[in-house]
């Protein structure tokens, strides 16, 4: 069928009888970032999930907390850090069925890991062995994302082919406030809604592109208003209130898996740490401002809400605090073995079969590696004698 | 009625144009595999801006063939999601110079992403490009873009110059694993040839060049008995897409002057035929490079080196390269002083230093 057969198709009319396709207002944000943890709402949420919340939000903070180490001790290139930001990367991280896609950018290695991702397979990247450390298909995670958002068509094109084999398959693309910039931000979401495509996009907003603050970025009223201008509901979050990001995230998921296309989720959020260990934060924001954000802590939020519905006390958050270490001293343990690397493998995944360029230029590391090795054994037959 | 219908349904050989051997391959591709889809700006309604994909939308509906919206980043990206969804995306970027938008998707993405997997994540997508110029089309509309693709690690690049080529090398990227940057001449959209779809000539794999015009035809009395034996007044010519008619009638007209051309068309760029090449190089002892793209740091510069790193022994003369000029493409008005015409391939092949072969000739 082409748009010419098809009822009910768009078709331009000529002033006055022209009207907007659709009434906007329906599309737009709440005034202020939606909370649960707080308010009397949070008395509904399930208490088995609050505490799955917990358990993933220490866990999390943990986990920054040791990728950050590894990077001064030689083990990680490089890593941005998502203190700060664990309620959304563990709302991420939990909301979606097996079947379903998460599209990380390179932030976002926490999320990966909450959906069963091994996180030596998913510090690969920042560790330098390899681009990417695991098979996307095994808990259906795109490779981490470095180029900014351009993962979010990926993830559109994904839920709409999905949609198009009749599967029951919505993905979840993170981004940040910065790559709401990109135009890839703009032609994913376009895309998306003209294709009513089952996606949910997860803006985590924690106030810097590196040291641009968010003013400079753009002058939106909120990063959720973006979603009117392409036809889709756009929703305001606390980025900290982990159980408030899951319901959000969660009721955008149930819309577009029963079809009612796709949803933008701005959550505000702060990031606690630098850009990554490489990056000096003191030189773009004050520690009032830090402390501020301190002060709205996601764990520490969460942790009173539970308390006051006694679902924690000092035993279990010592108990979850406890299996935090654990973790993290097996990460240590296991970053700290050296990768294995094998240069021949540089030409092995470019196409299907080597180009006879590439099967020339491999013979030639080789045979560089072979007159290396056979230098490294004189010298050390050298340093015997 | 189809593009696809009007290139006929018999057996029998019956004049085609290379745009409907194209559009005959992306039907006979659709209906053989349901994971081909097609997908671009105007492919579906309107058959594209060149017909190529006529009746495609009505024969397979349009989420086979789908019309986007006007954003190529966003075309190839989705494609991306969808080849990782296992989908056959062949996607087409109206013209040329209208691809770069996407060209992040396709350097970062597209030409990355088996590599960055392990190969556990390959991405089966077609690039159709409209390129090139020679239709008097006016700025943006006629550049050769292929420098930027073969410059791009994971890409495959190819560029046919016949119908049956057409049909067969678009089959064959369709059907490979690996991306493919498939650039259309457009100036041969229009082309002619006798062609049976419902026979199509085999094609050989991406990848294998072709001599289109061997040596060694007779040349009368003018080659001299000198240099290596045999070679006489032979070169090669070596091209693809829209430069090999040029090459050819080259080839034809160089008879009358005593020069025996071989023409060799590299049918892709990526990957590069080093063995044709050479083995027509060595048995000629000179080659020609002819391309429309710019000739600094164009595809010329790197086939010269190629071929004198490979048989530099066996050249009589440097390679020469007949390319289009370091200029942004020219305005239709101009757009023959840039193009490399029959005239310009001849004076390059005038100045292979025949006479350094005269002169070894009576030494000996």
């Amino acid at each position: 069928m082409t748009v010419l057969e098809q009822p009910g198709a768009y078709r331009p009319t000529p002033p006055p009888a022209w009207r907007p396709r659709a009434d906007a207002a329906p599309l737009l944000p709440d005034a202020e970032p939606y909370r649960l943890l707080g308010t009397a709402a949070a008395a509904d949420v399930a208490a088995d999930l609050l505490t799955r919340l917990h358990r993933e939000l220490v866990h999390g903070r943990r986990y920054n907390a040791q990728a950050t180490a590894l990077t001064r001790q030689g083990r990680l290139a490089v890593y941005p850090s998502s203190t700060g930001q664990e309620a959304c990367q563990v709302a991420a991280g939990l909301v979606l069925e097996e079947r379903d896609w998460l599209f990380p950018s390179y932030r976002d290695t926490l999320a990966a890991v909450v959906r069963g991702l091994d996180p030596v397979q998913a510090l690969t990247l920042l560790r330098g062995d390899w681009h990417s450390g695991y098979d996307p298909r095994d808990h259906r995670v795109a490779p981490l994302s470095t180029p900014l958002a351009t993962q979010l068509p990926h993830a559109v094109g994904l839920a709409h082919a999905a949609r198009l084999k009749g599967d029951d398959v919505v993905a979840l693309a993170l981004v940040g406030d910065g790559g709401t910039s990109e135009g890839d931000f703009h032609e994913a979401l376009n895309f998306a809604a003209v294709w009513q495509a089952p996606v949910v996009f997860l803006v985590q907003n924690n106030g810097f592109a590196i040291s641009v603050p968010l003013a400079k970025q753009t002058a939106a009223p909120s990063l959720a208003h973006k979603a009117v201008g392409y036809g889709m509901p756009g929703r305001l979050v606390d980025g900290n209130d982990a159980a408030a990001v899951h319901r959000v995230l969660d009721e955008a998921v149930r819309r577009a898996r029963s079809g009612g296309g796709p949803t933008l989720v701005e959550a505000v959020t702060y990031r606690m740490d630098a850009h990554t260990n490489a990056d000096d934060a003191t030189r773009y924001r004050t520690d009032d401002e830090v402390e501020a954000w301190r002060a709205h802590d996601p764990i520490a939020l969460l942790e009173e809400a539970m308390r006051d519905r006694d679902l924690l006390d000092d035993r279990s958050v010592e108990a979850v605090r406890e299996s935090a270490e654990r973790l993290a001293a097996g990460l240590r343990e296991r970053m700290n073995q050296e990768p294995v690397v094998d240069p021949m493998e540089l030409f092995e995944h470019i196409y299907a079969d080597k180009t006879s360029q590439l099967r020339e230029q491999a013979a030639q590391l080789r045979a560089e590696l072979e007159a290396e090795a056979e230098a490294e054994a004189d010298e050390s037959e050298k340093g015997a004698r | 009625m189809t593009t696809a219908t009007a290139a006929g349904t018999g057996t029998a050989r019956k004049p085609a144009t290379m745009a409907q051997a194209l559009g005959r391959a992306l039907r006979d591709a659709m209906a053989a595999d349901p994971s081909v889809h097609v997908l671009g700006e105007d492919v579906g309604t309107l058959g594209g801006v060149f017909r190529v994909t006529d009746g495609l939308a009505k024969e397979f509906g349009d989420t086979r063939c789908t019309d986007t919206p006007l954003a190529e980043a966003g075309i190839l990206g989705t494609a991306v999601g969808m080849a990782m969804y296992g989908l056959r995306p062949v996607v087409e970027m109206q013209f040329d110079a209208f691809a770069y938008p996407s060209f992040e998707q396709l350097i970062s993405h597209v030409a990355k992403m088996r590599n960055r997997t392990r190969g556990a994540m390959p991405l089966p997508i077609t690039v159709r490009v409209p390129y090139g110029g020679g239709i008097g089309g006016v700025e943006h509309h006629s550049d050769s873009s292929e420098i930027y693709y073969m410059a791009t690690p994971g890409l495959h690049v190819v560029a046919p110059a016949t119908i049956a080529d057409a049909y067969g090398l678009l089959r064959a990227a369709i059907a490979s694993d690996d991306p493919v940057v498939f650039l259309e001449p457009k100036r041969l959209y229009w082309s002619k040839g006798d062609w049976s779809p419902d026979r199509p000539d085999e094609v050989p794999p991406i990848g294998q060049a072709v001599v289109r015009r061997p040596g060694g035809a007779a040349v009368g009395d003018t080659a001299p008995a000198g240099g290596r034996a045999g070679r006489g007044r032979s070169a090669t010519l070596i091209s693809y897409g829209p430069s090999v008619p040029i090459c050819l009638e080259a080839a034809e007209a160089a008879r009358a002057e005593g020069w025996d051309l071989e023409v060799v068309d590299l049918r892709s760029l990526v990957p590069f035929d080093d063995e044709t090449v050479c083995a027509s190089v060595r048995r000629t002892g000179r080659a020609v490079v002819v391309h429309e793209a710019t000739g600094f740091g164009g595809p010329g510069g790197e086939i010269a080196a190629r071929i004198t790193e490979r048989c530099f022994h066996h050249l009589e003369a440097p390679v020469l390269r007949v390319t289009g000029f370091d200029i942004p493409y020219p305005p239709p008005m101009l757009e023959r002083h840039h193009l490399p015409g029959v005239d310009r391939v001849l004076d390059a092949v005038a100045r292979l230093q025949w006479e350094s072969e005269f002169t070894e000739g009576r030494a000996v």
